[in-house]
Order: C-alpha cells, then structure tokens, then sequence
C-alpha cells in the first residue's frame, strides 16, 4: 500500500524513536532487544523502554527504543516510526506517530485508506504471508515473524546484518540449530525488503560511530542483585511484587553461578520467597539481628505491609537493606508504571519517630554500587538503608558504565564486640554512645559464655538494653538515635553538582531515574543561555551541602515523578527550608519523565520570573 | 520498674551439670507476671530442661512475639540472647536468624493471641518450612495484657470472666501443626512439669520443626467456672497418650517399663526418644490417627497430651536450600566475594 505523503518525511541519521507495539506473550520481547542491541553493537548509544500491562497474555504492549549518538537516554517522548504488530491498538499507535514519521506494518491483510494518515510514510511488509509460506508450526511462525520483521528493519534503518548474525551467535552458543534458524528468518525479511521496497522509503539511519565506548547494558534489578552478591548479602527473603521481582530472581541466579562452595557444592547463600512482605522483612531482620549480611527487595505496597518492622529494626538498631523498585499507587495502582512516590513512606516509615536512610540510585551502575554500599551503611549504623529505585530503572536495560569492584575493599561490619574485647573486660552497654556517633556497639548471639548477651526490644529500654519505661532513658535514647542520623550524613553517597556557565540565582534538584532526562534538559538549557545550577541528590539524611545549595539560590526546581513534591517536602521539613524557595516539577503518569517536559517546566517557571537568555541578556 | 534482679548469691553445694553450670545459671530476671501464672510454670521447665540437657546458655537464642506469653523470655536464660519482636511475627524473625546461624538453639516463645490470632500466618509457614527450633506456645485461651478477651484458642462455647459466650469455633495450633508440617507436636500442661521438662528436652533434641502446645492457666482472666483453660478443668479433662523419655545417645536407660508398653525412636542426629504408651493403640508416627485422635478426644471434651506426632526423619530448612555447614554470618569477602575478574567478564557478557 502506497499512498502520496503530504509534508516532507522525517530524515535523521542515529537520532529518532522507534516504538514497537506488540502483544504480550508473543515472543516479541527478545526480537526488540535484538534491534536495540544491534543499533548499540554499531556504537551508537540506544535507550529502550518496555511499557507492558499488568498481564501475561494477550493484552497490549510497547517497546520504545531511543536512539541518540548524542547519548541521551532518558525518554526523548514522541514516536518517529512505529512498528504496529498489534491490530488491537492500531488506532492510538497511529496517532502518535509524528508528522513526516513512519508506520511499519504487516500487510498480509489489505487494510481499507482511512487506515492510514497521509502524513505518515507507510511501510508495509506481509510478515504473516513471509512467515506462513515457511513455517508450517504455530509456535515457530509466530517467534520467527518477529524476527522476519526485525530483517526488514535491518534494511530500512541499515543495521548491519553482520552484527545481528553476531548477537545470535552470542545468545545461541553452541546450538548451531537455532543460529542458523535465526538466520534465516532475519534474511526472510531481508531479502523482501531488498526486492519489493524503495530503497529511499526510510530516511531514518542508522549510521556507525564509536559512541557507546565500554559502557554496559544491563536491568537495574539484575545490577542490584549483583551488587547485594558482590556486598556480601547471605539472606535474601522476599515476596514477589511487581516491578521487583527480578531482582530477587536475578540475586538467585547469580549466587547459583559465584555462590556454591566449589567441592561440596553446597550454597554460600539462602535466598527464601516468603508468604508475605511482613514475614521477608521479618526474617531480614532477624538475620541481620544474628550478623547475617540480608536485604528483600520489593515495591511501594510491600513497604506498607512492613512498616511496623521496619520500625522496630530503626528503634532496636538491627541491620537491614530493603530496596524499593517503585512502581505507582496502591496494590491496584500502576504495578507496571515507574514513578517515585515511596519517598516519605520509606524516610518515616513506622510508628513512633523515625527516620530511615534512603539512597537514590541514577542508573544500574549506581544501582550495583549503592546496594552493596547499603549492606556497608546497614552493618555500620545498625538500621534499615533503603536503595529507592524505580521501574524506569530496574526493569529496562540501561547504558552505565561497567560494574568496577576494588578487590582489596571489605566487609565494613560496623561495630560488633567479639568475645575477646568481652573477655578482656571491656565495658557492654547495648545502647551506649562509647564514641559520640550515636553508634552502640552490638553482640551477636552466642558470642561469649557468660558476657555481652542482652535482650532485644523496642524503646522500653535503658543504654545497658535492661527493661526500662523511664521517660529519661527514652528520650536519651531518641537523642543518640538522632546524633546517629547525622552520623549518617557523611556516610551516604555525597551530591554532584552541575554548575551553570556563569553564577545564577536559579537552581534545580532532582534524583534517581530522572537523571537521564534532566543531562538532556541541562545541556538544553544551557545552549538555551538559560543558567541552572543542577545539584543530583544521592541519599537522604541530606548532607550539609544540600542545604548550602538550595541558600545559594533564589529559587531551585525540584524536580521528581509523584504528586505531592514528596522530596521537597523532605527538603524543607529536614533542613528548615522555606517553601516558598523550592519550586516544584513534578511529572507522574506513570511514564519516564521526558527532557521536553522538565525543560517545558523550567521555561515556563524562568519566563514567569522574567529571566531572559544569557546572551540577549548581555547584548 | 517490670524487672526485678535476680540475688547471684549461689550456694557453693549446687550441683554442676557437665559443662559446669548449675541450674541457677539457666535463670533469668525474676517473673513480673501474675503470682500463679502458668507461663512461670513453664519458665520452670525450660531452666530445668536446658540444665539437664547441658547447653551452655549462650548457645540458645530466645526469641517472642507480644503478651504476656512473649515477655516471659526475660524470666530465663539470662545468658542467652533474647528478642522481643513484634505481634504475631515472631517465627519469620527466628527464620531469619535461624538462616544467620545453623549452629544456635532456637526457643521460639508465643503465646495463643500471638501465634493463632494476629500470628496464624507466620505459625503456619514457619511449620512449612522446618526451621529447626522449638516453638513453645504458652496457651491461655485469652489476652492478659489487654484484660481478658478471648483469642483463637478459647474453645467454643466456653465463658469469659465476665461471662460472655465465645462464638467462635477454636483453633487447635497442635493439630494446624501437625498439618503445616512440623515434624515433632506434642501438647502439656503447665501443670504437670513431669510431663513438661522430658517433651521440651526432647523437642530441643528434634533437628527439626518443634512445637509445644503448653497449657497455661491465666489466674487472673480464665481460671474459672466455664472456663476451659483453667486449672481444674485441664486437670480434669488431660488425656496424656503417652509419656515421654528422653533418652541421648549415650545414657543409659534407666525406667523399667512392662514389654510392648514403649516405642523407641531413633532421630538422625543420634538422639532416643523413648515412650511409654499411655492410650495403648496411639501411634505418634501416624500423621492422620493423630489428627483423628485429637479430634475424637476434643469431641469428648478432653484435651489429649503427650508427643501426638513425631517424624523420626524430618526435613530441615537449611537441608532444603542446601546451604554451606559453616554458619551464613560467618562467611567473609573471600568465599562471598566473586571479586573483580569475575566482575569483568560479567561486563563483557553486557555488551
């Protein structure tokens, strides 16, 4: 089907959208991570994102690949071509093509021209024909057509084939059987596309460069599970929720591979799916109570569910490493959407007064890092750390830097007495302030014969841990806890500053997953001659300097994806900032936050202010 | 003030177990609970099973839910760790621990709020999963702390202090066991110390899922008329099956017993159990006629006692995932660590 397009078709070369709409369950996903790898392969850095229902089978599903040699890889919004596999959301994946983009579809079927929009170059391929004319089995016609498809792009955006036949190598090693399958399947499409289409149809292209270096491209949740390995967790226990279940089934996976003693094969690890967030939490807690390394990972309901708990580690001061895939709302919410809206519940998770360290990982780098780096913080200030990643992040590969581990670092275990110190006489008082960090020594459970045992429980206790209702020995209690909180301050991972070309008033704050999209709107600014200093926040308590930055300026965008500004609410409760000072941006459909969007805010925000470009400014 | 300390004067002439300590050393702070409570019985039995046992207290880590079953760890075993957790959540915190270190003694304290009301998930799971403990449940039949309600045990039909009929039909947390699958339930009295001392040794001998459901009067909200739970009525109705030996590895036996009168069971850890029939055709082995005895009796409104199920080969949680002897909280970087080479060829599969 060929139709005269009116306006000009878009032309870009390593820089535009394609969005794959598929049906879930049908094999798609593997084919679309095949065409994103085979653009990175080329060098030329690729972002993909799934936007899946909640659902097995059948329902609607997306696959939205950014490509940008520029690197940006947070979601640019907009679609340049869209690769309509499912009849069911034809019309609405139609629509959101751009004008002058592109609709790549199946045309074994004549569709009638209200169809089609006159403004979108059609590209019609008859994959079911293709695939029914070789494959006679119902499962093969249906994985193959995928790829057929993906060969047929291969020739419209000049993917190198070669690499595509590579990465099939890679994934099929040593099953010849299947490499050769793929194979062919890939040249079905390409061979048709040679033959019947114009070889000038697509101007979208991909070209090579070297623009991806050594970086890798990985799932959050798997760099997190990896990060809990290489950190030293012993327990994982956890209750599968969306988005987070991966992770716990990527911790598994990788202590079955590192993790066995290599003569008795015996595991190194224990890794329990419990009957509920209150009993993986539970049991977290009681391993790190007996000096096991333990961390669950879950999502915003599982947090509600282990509040109580997570009370009683911050009051009886017991290790544990809870990581937060946030995903929106309620149990019912948005299972499979990304936003970050755990902040307070996790920050003052619990009854009583509570405050509870979070860090904000910006990609599955930081992921990796910061969950080994919660173990250390957990062991060191004996409570809970929660490492506050996001769907965005941990459900879809990213482009980071490669994992780095220093094979001299230890085990920071924090301040446990050994029998010898007991032994030797030394003073063991639970909860005393020894050093003035607020940080009591601890004793595990069967350390020593006759010394350093005590009884664990929540506030109704004195320094030495014995039974106490005193009012004094409460609210002495509750002061160390907060001199402990400060301690942690200098602890968690620092703040990175982006400061403007020249010093401005204005200043902006944002975190985790949106990082991606606030690079792109920074640089966008800056070319702009809009000045922004931009500070990304890594953890809460809120290191001095947080406070120093947003003084520093009249006004600072606060920049997250909720409702409620959780983060400036934090910002101004912790530090006693005003409100007025902190502007909120908030994005929170569910979908990533966009560049276009944060930078939409800040004009709008700046215009209001009657700030002008820099170079109008001075000329 | 809720604690009170203990005097550490010893009398020099007490005797000394094996590994040198004397029965007052299994002692904890003085009971604050009601003079006649049931739960300082049971105290009682654990000091004394764990001095004739001969574990060094600190071997032992104490754990409980809330109420006044859960405080009672405070009352022994001083010179063990103890955890005073949070409601009914007490079995997913001695899991964890239990994962932590293989090599401790677990004593998992809970009362019937605890563990049948707010607690029925955890008790349930953690029987699933056989952790090796022993789960003490100190059964009253009613809240204290909160002055009197019934919980999920109080029989049906039985009568509240202030007379009130309980509706609900009661949860048997021996035979939810025996279905869960705990490897070792045996039901006493705190009462009858006899009875008591030898299950709780043998539970602690058991490498498995341990369960003691422990009747323990409440003098202060369910000792009277109408009450099941009180101590006349359990002294009335108690129907022990048998009566329980234990016997380690080595000790000789020493009760005389009439041939065909006792069973002898042989756990893989080496210990002998050895027990006396008492209703002469009870099979503790027999996982249904135990649930169908339990039931029978209860229907004639008596509450049987004794070791009610026992599987001589029980399964482990550690056994199950298979983990490492050497205990999880002892590993360091060398053997947990896969270190930066591994590291790299990770990356490169990531490109």
């Amino acid at each position: 089907m060929r139709q005269a397009l009116t306006g000009t078709a878009l032309t870009a070369t390593n820089d535009f959208v394609v969005k794959f709409a598929n049906v879930n369950g049908s094999g798609s996903a593997s084919a679309n991570e095949l065409f994103a790898r085979s653009i990175l392969r080329m060098g030329v850095p690729v972002s993909p994102r799934n936007i899946f229902p909640s659902n097995i089978q059948g329902l609607p599903t997306w696959y939205e690949v950014r490509v940008s040699e520029d690197g940006y890889l947070g979601r640019r919004g907009g679609i340049d071509m869209i690769v309509a596999m499912n009849p069911e959301t034809w019309e609405q994946d139609i629509a959101e093509v751009a004008p002058g983009g592109y609709l790549f579809y199946d045309s074994t079927r004549p569709l009638p021209p209200s169809a089609f929009r006159d403004d979108v170059t059609t590209i019609g391929v008859p994959l079911t024909a293709i695939t029914n004319a070789t494959y006679s089995d119902p499962r093969q016609r249906q994985l193959f057509k995928n790829i057929i498809y993906v060969g047929a792009l291969s020739v419209l955006l000049d993917i190198d084939p070669k690499v595509i036949e590579s990465l099939f190598g890679e994934q099929f090693k040593g099953k010849e059987a299947l490499i050769d399958s793929n194979v062919k399947a890939l040249n079905l499409g390409r061979d048709w596309a040679q033959q019947n289409l114009d070889a000038g149809i697509c101007r979208l292209k991909v070209e090579a460069r070297d623009k991806v270096g050594d970086r890798i491209f990985v799932e959050g949740n798997a760099a997190a599970a990896l990060g809990c390995v290489y950190g030293g967790a012993t327990v994982c226990a956890w209750y599968p929720i969306t988005p987070s279940s991966s992770l716990a089934e990527a911790f598994a996976s990788y202590c079955r591979r590192y993790r066995h003693d290599p003569e008795t094969k015996e595991a190194r690890y224990a890794v329990i799916q419990a009957e509920d967030e209150l009993a993986s939490i539970g049991m977290v807690i009681g391993a790190g109570w007996n000096g096991a390394r333990a961390f669950t990972s879950t999502s915003g309901p599982g947090i509600s569910l282990m509040t109580e708990f997570i009370g009683l580690a911050y009051f009886a001061e017991i290790p544990a490493t809870i990581i937060n895939v946030q995903r929106g709302g309620p149990s019912t919410g948005m299972p499979t959407r990304t936003q970050q809206a755990d902040l307070l519940s996790c920050a003052y998770a619990s009854n009583g007064d509570t405050k509870h360290v979070l860090l904000f990982p910006e990609d599955p780098r930081e992921c990796f890092d910061f969950s080994a780096a919660a173990l250390d913080l957990a062991d060191r200030l004996q409570t809970p750390v929660f490492v506050m990643t996001d769907l965005d992040i941990g459900m879809n590969h990213r482009l980071c830097e490669p994992f780095a581990w220093d094979d001299a670092k230890r085990m920071d275990r924090g301040k446990v007495m050994t029998a010898e110190e007991l032994e030797a006489g030394r003073d063991f008082g639970r909860y005393l302030d020894v050093d003035g960090d607020g940080i009591p020594y601890r004793t595990l459970p069967g350390t020593h014969k006759s010394k350093g045992a005590f009884f664990t429980r929540g506030t109704t206790k004195n320094a030495y841990a014995r039974y106490s209702e005193e009012g004094s020995d409460y609210v002495e209690n509750m002061e160390r806890l907060l001199r402990k909180f400060d301690t942690a301050k200098g602890l968690v991972p620092q703040p990175i500053v982006r400061e403007a070309d020249s010093p401005t008033r204005y200043g902006a704050l944002y975190f985790g997953s949106t990082s991606p999209a606030m690079t792109e709107a920074l640089d966008r600014l800056q070319a702009d001659g809009l000045l922004v200093d931009a500070m990304r926040l890594r953890a809460f308590p809120f290191p001095d300097q947080v406070r120093d930055f947003i003084l520093a300026h009249d006004k600072v965008f606060v920049v997250e994806q909720n409702r409620d500004g959780q983060m400036r609410t934090m910002l101004s409760t912790e530090l006693g900032i005003d409100p007025a000072r902190l502007v909120p941006v908030l994005h929170y459909d569910g979908t990533p936050i966009t560049a276009h969007f944060i930078l939409g805010e800040i004009r709008r925000r700046l215009a209001q202010y009657h700030v002008v470009p820099l170079e109008r400014a001075v000329s | 003030m809720t604690y009170i300390t203990k005097p550490k004067l010893h009398h020099p002439s007490l005797p000394k177990n094996s590994v040198g300590f004397t029965r007052r050393d299994y002692e904890g702070r003085v009971s604050t609970l009601c003079a006649g409570c049931g739960h300082d019985s049971i105290s009682a039995s654990i000091v004394q099973a764990c001095y004739e046992l001969a574990i060094e207290p600190h071997r032992v880590a104490k754990l409980s839910g809330i109420g006044c079953s859960s405080k009672a760890p405070t009352y022994f075993l001083g010179a063990s760790h103890g955890f005073n957790t949070v409601h009914g959540r007490m079995p997913s915190v001695l899991t964890g621990a239990y994962l932590a270190n293989r090599e401790l003694i677990y004593l998992g304290v809970s009362g019937d709020g605890d563990s049948a009301s707010i607690g029925l998930g955890q008790f349930a799971h953690v029987m699933r999963r056989g952790v090796n403990m022993v789960y003490i449940v100190m059964n009253n039949g009613v809240y204290g702390l909160t002055k009197g309600q019934f919980s999920a045990t109080a029989d049906k039909g039985s009568v509240a202090k202030k007379g009130a009929v309980n509706n609900d039909s009661g949860i048997d947390l021996a035979s939810m066991a025996i279905l869960m699958g705990a490897t070792f339930v045996a039901r006493s009295f705190s009462g009858d110390k006899h009875q008591l001392v030898p299950l709780i040794k043998a539970a602690i001998s058991h490498p498995g899922a341990a369960i003691l459901d422990v009747i323990s009067p409440c003098v202060a909200f369910n000792n009277h008329k109408g009450s099941t739970r009180s101590y006349d009525y359990v002294r009335e109705h108690n129907e022990a099956v048998n009566r329980l030996d234990f016997i380690t590895g080595q000790a000789p036996i020493t009760a005389e017993y009439a041939p065909g009168t006792t069973v002898e069971v042989r756990q893989p850890n080496g210990t002998t159990l050895r027990l006396a029939k008492i209703a002469p055709d009870y099979d503790p082995s027999d996982k249904a006629g135990a649930l169908a005895y339990i039931q029978e009796k209860d229907r004639e409104g008596e509450v049987a006692t004794g070791l009610l199920y026992l599987d001589s080969d029980p399964h482990d949680l550690h056994g199950n995932i298979r983990t490492v002897q050497a205990p999880l909280n002892s590993l360091d970087e060398e053997t947990l660590c896969p270190g930066s080479d591994v590291l790299d060829r990770i990356n490169a599969a990531l490109r």
